[in-house]
This record gives C-alpha cells, sequence and structure tokens, in this order.
C-alpha cells in the first residue's frame, strides 16, 4: 500500500497517546508533573486552534477565558469540603463560556487587525477586574484547598491528590478535547467555519448565518479553555491574575503557530515544543550561567522556527502533499491540452 | 401574466456623494430572463448587492413572493431562494472543486449540531453539488484545487454554487465574461432550460446573447433605468443606442 499523508494525524494521534499513557512508568515524577502542566496547555491551544485555524479568527485574548474558569473553580468551591467535581467543572466550564458569550457578540462585529486589538481589551478588562479589585483576592490570587472529588454512591474512582491520577485524568480530557474537535472539523459545523475563514462573503451569499456560527465557535473555544483553566486551578489549587494576562494569551498563541495553525496535532506540538524549549533554555545544566537570559534565546529560536517553517512543526507533512497533489494537477491539465 | 417571483420598487443606494442606484425599480418573473444592461459604472452590480441584502443602507423596497423583504439579511434571503454569482470570481481558492459546490449546497441543509457526520458524507449537499457541477459543465473536475482551475472553469463553478443552493431567482453578474465560446453556447443553453421554473436577472454586455435569450431587457445609465422593454423594442429605441448600443458597437 502507498503511504497515505492523510492518516499521519491520525497516526501521530494514536502514537502520542500510547506514548503518554507509558510515559508515567518510564519518567521521574518531574517530568510527569511537568507533562501534565503541558496537556493542559495543550487543551487551552487545541480550543484557540478552533478560532485561529478552524474559523480564521486570531483571538488574543484567550486566556481570560482559561483564567475566568480557574477562578470560577477556586471562589465557588466550599472552603472547608472538597467541592464535587462534575458540578464544580460544569460550573467553570460555563463561567468561562458566559464570558465568551458577551465578548464574542461584540467583538464578532470587528474584522482583521480591530479583532485582535479588541480580544486583548476585553481581556485585560478581566485581568484588572481580577488584579485590582477585592472579587479574587487582588494581585495575590486566591486558593483552592481541597481538591474537588469525584463520588459515585460512596465510591471513589480516583483521587486528585494523586499525581498519577491528576496526570491520567489529564490525558483523558486531552484526548477527549481532541477526539471532540476532530469530529467537530469534519462536520458540517467545521466545513462551515472553514467556509468562513476562506471566504465568509460568499458563505452569507449561499445562506449562511455566518455571525451566529462565530459566536457559536467562539463560545465553544471559550468553554475549552474554560476545561484547561479549571484543570490548572484544580492542579496548583492557586489562581492569580496572570492567568488572564496578556503573556498568557500570547503564549498560546505561539503554541499555535509555532505547532502550526489548521491542523489539531499542530496546537498539541506547539505545546510541548514551547513549553520544553523554556524549561531548556531555563536550565542551567545545559546553558550554565547562560539560562538567566532563557526569553532571550526562546525569542530568538521561535523568530527562527517561524521563518524557516511558515507552515509551523506539523506543516513540513502538509507541505510535502499540496505539492504532489499541485505536481498531480499540473500533469492532468498538460494532458488536456495535448488532447 | 407570468408569477413575478422579485419585485423591487424604487431601489436607491448611494456611496458618499455618489448616486450608484437611483429609483430604480424591476419585476423578474418566472420563466423569463430579464438582462440587465449598461454601461461600466452604471450600478448593475450595485443593484444586485442591493437586492440579495449585500450591501445594507438602501432605500426602496424588495418583495419576494409578495413579502416584503427588506429587512431581512442577506443569509436569510439567500435561503427563501435568491441565489447569485458574482462578477469577479468569488470562489473558496483552498477547496476542491466538489467542496466548493458541497459547501454552498449545504446552506440549504445546515444542521451544525450533527457533529457525529462527516460533512463528505451529507448525501443532500453532495447529490446537490453533482448536479450543480454537471449543470455547470464541470463534471470530472471535481477533486481540483479550485484556486488553480483556468478562469473559464472558475467561471462555470461561479454560476455551479450559485445553482447548488437551488434557488428560485437567479441574479447572475456578467456570467458570461471571461468564458471561451464553446462555453457560452452552453451556458446560454442552461439558462434557457433554467428559465422554465426560475426567474432570471443577466447582467451582461454581449449584446449578441443578451438579445437572443432575454424576453426583457432594462437599460441603465448613471443610476437610473433609461428604458425597460421587449430586446425588439430596446434596440429600436434612440434614446437606447445614442446613449448605449451605439457607443458600445
Ligand atoms: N463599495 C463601493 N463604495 C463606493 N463606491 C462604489 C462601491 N461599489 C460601487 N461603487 C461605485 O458605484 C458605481 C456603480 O458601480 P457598479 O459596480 O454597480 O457598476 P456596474 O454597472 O456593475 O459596472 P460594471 O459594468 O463595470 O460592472 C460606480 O461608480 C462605482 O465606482
Ligand atoms: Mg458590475
Amino acid at each position: 500500500m502507498r503511504f497515505r499523508f492523510a492518516r499521519l494525524p491520525m497516526a501521530f494521534a494514536l502514537f502520542a497517546l500510547v506514548a503518554l499513557a507509558a510515559l508515567p512508568w518510564l519518567a521521574t515524577p518531574y517530568m510527569v508533573d511537568l507533562t501534565t502542566k503541558i496537556m493542559i496547555m495543550a487543551i487551552f491551544a487545541l480550543s484557540l486552534e478552533l478560532l485561529v485555524g478552524g474559523t480564521g479568527l486570531v483571538s488574543f485574548g484567550h486566556a481570560a477565558y482559561f483564567g475566568v474558569a480557574a477562578y470560577a473553580a477556586a471562589l465557588l468551591a466550599p472552603k472547608y469540603d472538597a467541592a464535587s467535581l462534575p458540578l464544580l467543572f460544569a460550573i467553570a466550564v460555563l463561567a468561562a463560556g458566559a464570558y465568551a458569550l458577551v465578548v464574542g457578540a461584540l467583538v464578532l462585529r470587528t474584522r482583521g487587525i480591530y479583532f485582535i486589538m479588541v480580544t486583548l481589551a476585553f481581556a485585560q478588562m478581566a485581568y484588572y477586574i481580577f488584579h485590582d479589585t477585592k472579587v479574587g483576592g487582588g494581585s495575590d490570587g486566591v486558593y483552592l484547598n481541597i481538591k474537588p472529588e469525584l463520588t459515585i454512591l460512596g465510591w471513589k474512582p480516583f483521587n486528585l491528590d494523586n499525581g498519577l491520577h491528576f496526570y491520567f485524568f489529564t490525558l483523558v480530557l486531552l484526548a477527549a478535547v481532541f477526539v471532540f474537535l476532530t469530529l467537530l472539523l469534519r462536520s458540517r459545523f467545521g466545513c462551515a467555519l472553514a467556509g468562513i475563514r476562506v471566504n465568509e462573503t460568499r458563505m452569507r451569499a449561499a445562506g449562511f448565518p455566518t455571525y451566529s456560527y462565530k459566536l457559536a465557535a467562539f463560545v465553544l473555544a471559550g468553554m475549552l479553555a474554560g476545561v484547561a483553566g479549571f484543570l490548572f486551578a484544580a492542579k496548583d489549587g492557586f489562581v492569580n491574575p496572570e492567568l488572564l494576562s496578556w503573556h498568557q494569551s500570547g503564549a498560546v498563541l505561539l503554541m499555535v503557530i509555532l505547532g502550526g495553525a489548521g491542523r489539531l496535532h499542530g496546537a498539541v506540538v506547539g505545546a510541548f515544543a514551547l513549553t520544553l524549549l523554556q524549561e531548556a533554555f531555563a536550565s542551567e545544566a545545559i546553558f550554565g550561567s547562560f539560562a538567566k537570559h532563557w526569553q532571550l534565546l526562546l525569542g530568538a529560536t521561535i523568530i527562527l522556527a517561524v521563518a524557516l517553517l511558515p507552515e509551523g512543526l506539523t506543516g513540513v507533512a502538509d507541505e510535502i502533499r499540496a505539492w504532489r497533489l499541485r505536481r498531480r494537477d499540473a500533469g492532468q491539465s498538460a494532458g488536456a491540452t495535448d488532447a | 401574466m407570468r408569477e413575478v417571483l422579485l419585485r423591487a420598487t424604487a431601489i436607491s443606494k448611494t456611496f458618499g456623494g455618489l448616486i450608484a442606484v437611483d429609483n430604480v425599480s424591476l419585476e423578474l418573473r418566472r420563466g423569463e430572463i430579464h438582462a440587465l444592461i449598461g454601461t461600466n459604472g452604471a450600478g448593475k452590480s450595485t443593484l444586485i448587492n442591493v437586492l440579495t441584502g449585500e450591501l445594507r443602507g438602501a432605500n426602496g423596497r424588495v418583495e419576494l413572493d409578495g413579502q416584503d423583504i427588506s429587512a431581512w439579511p442577506q443569509h436569510r434571503r439567500a435561503r427563501a431562494g435568491l441565489g447569485r454569482s458574482y462578477q469577479r470570481t468569488n470562489i473558496f481558492p483552498g477547496f476542491t472543486v466538489f467542496e466548493n459546490c458541497r459547501l454552498a449546497a449545504q446552506a440549504g441543509h445546515q444542521r451544525p449540531w450533527s457533529l457525529a457526520q462527516a460533512a463528505g458524507r451529507c448525501a443532500v449537499s453532495g447529490g446537490a453539488a453533482q448536479r450543480a457541477l454537471r449543470l455547470a459543465g464541470l463534471e470530472g473536475h471535481e477533486h481540483r484545487l479550485a484556486g488553480i482551475m483556468a478562469h473559464g472553469q472558475q467561471r462555470q463553478l461561479e454560476i455551479a454554487m450559485c445553482l447548488a443552493t437551488a434557488p428560485r431567482v437567479l441574479l447572475l453578474d456578467e456570467p458570461l465574461a471571461g468564458m471561451g465560446a464553446e462555453e457560452t453556447v452552453r451556458m446560454l443553453e442552461l439558462l434557457q432550460g433554467l428559465q422554465a421554473d426560475h426567474a432570471i436577472l443577466l447582467v451582461e454586455h454581449d449584446m449578441d446573447a443578451v438579445f437572443r435569450v432575454s424576453s426583457q431587457v432594462t437599460v441603465m445609465v448613471d443610476g437610473k433605468v433609461l428604458a425597460s422593454a421587449a430586446p425588439e423594442a430596446i434596440r429600436a429605441n434612440p434614446a437606447v443606442q445614442q446613449a448605449y448600443l451605439g457607443g458600445a458597437q
């Protein structure tokens, strides 16, 4: 059988799932903890990829929904009791979705560079609400002291205090989000979003209410960012305004671009690549005293990567496929003129 | 008298100080090809944009099947049966020819909530796309990328995408421009075939084609209707000859 590039993302996903499931038996606890953090960021990046690659909406304020969910979880959990996991999860995700609905209804009336600016402005607004008022403990943040628990008729299938359990809980959610988005992007909804990305005027002329489609995508992306935000709050048991900062919005956008916008697995690869690069450059074991300047090294590396790989890390296979399609097509039209 | 599908009454549209469409009224009947001719900048495309709701802020009234749709957004008018093609090819260049049409057809069968079914397996939109491609003469090109097809084929695709949405009223903005002689003949035959159960507005510069297929011709100059009558009467109209036909030929 001929090698099919179209199967590559599927193969990648299966391989990644197996590797991630096996990791705890091969790696140190530090690495397991780091990978948990990266998987949370991967969910966050996947949620943004629905907007950037799926719909063509470059949001520069996506941290707001991550942060709102994290704060909702920390603030609404009972102080001296374990919260119900499904309930707290639903509240956090719905809070993120509600904020995305309000923001989306307004920002989706703008386009291009204005859209980028306005999404940033709304995220900054949320940041200052948590930073400068007492609702979320100001710049000190708030703690989520007791991890939420899942209890089914008195039985507790897992315990999130256990790092390994938390690791697998995150992995299952990452896989679920990935499968959900894969199905969504193949469905009529996803194809309509792709059409809006390429040519919104034509979509409207065909009869699609494009504003409603974009708003639905925006809210969905906010809710999925909320899944990541909830996990973040539950993992470290601590949230602060920096979760909503533009650094965080920029980092997740960078993950999507570095991994390759337009491909779901790009978001996952981007989350791993950016976090691991950051870890490596900041490690004194590798870079000695120069590790102090890790941000400089990281910046230079990212500029280089984006310049050399405009389609991102995962774009290489797609570029080969597009090239083969063009070659086949050129052969066909040459044949047609001969005849 | 044949049934009026689309009626436009006293349509005006200005851009800043420029009056692009000035008090234009028009009726499109089922079974008729209504040609709209006029010099460059006469306001033909602007009129189509107002009728479809792509341009907002126009004066006048648009009725579909006797119902006032002036306040409806573009997508709602499209789903009610108003189809259009663009003067400047307006497709999805990175998608295949088939997906261009399938996506257009999907507008009539949207179901965004059915996430489990892949769009490519939607038989309704797939079938409609295949029919539209056959009508427009693009069979056999389904899997090519739309953006790298020859200009004439992209013009055919433009029509196929309009047909894929199964409209009852066709507003075609210079569909023949850029098509080869063979495709032009084919397209005119297609329009004559569609005529029976569609109302068609045909904006066109090719006078031979216009006089051959149309049953009504409206001439626009500087945003206004100069004359509207049967083709023979238009040909004989001295004002039209002076303002338009004389200069063009
Ligand atoms: N979006 C716009 N903003 C400003 N002016 C516009 C706009 N669209 C069209 N116009 C102007 O309105 C007038 C009518 O343009 P329109 O495109 O409707 O003419 P047309 O009859 O379709 O011409 P052609 O035969 O060249 O296609 C022109 O003077 C044009 O410059
Ligand atoms: Mg025009």
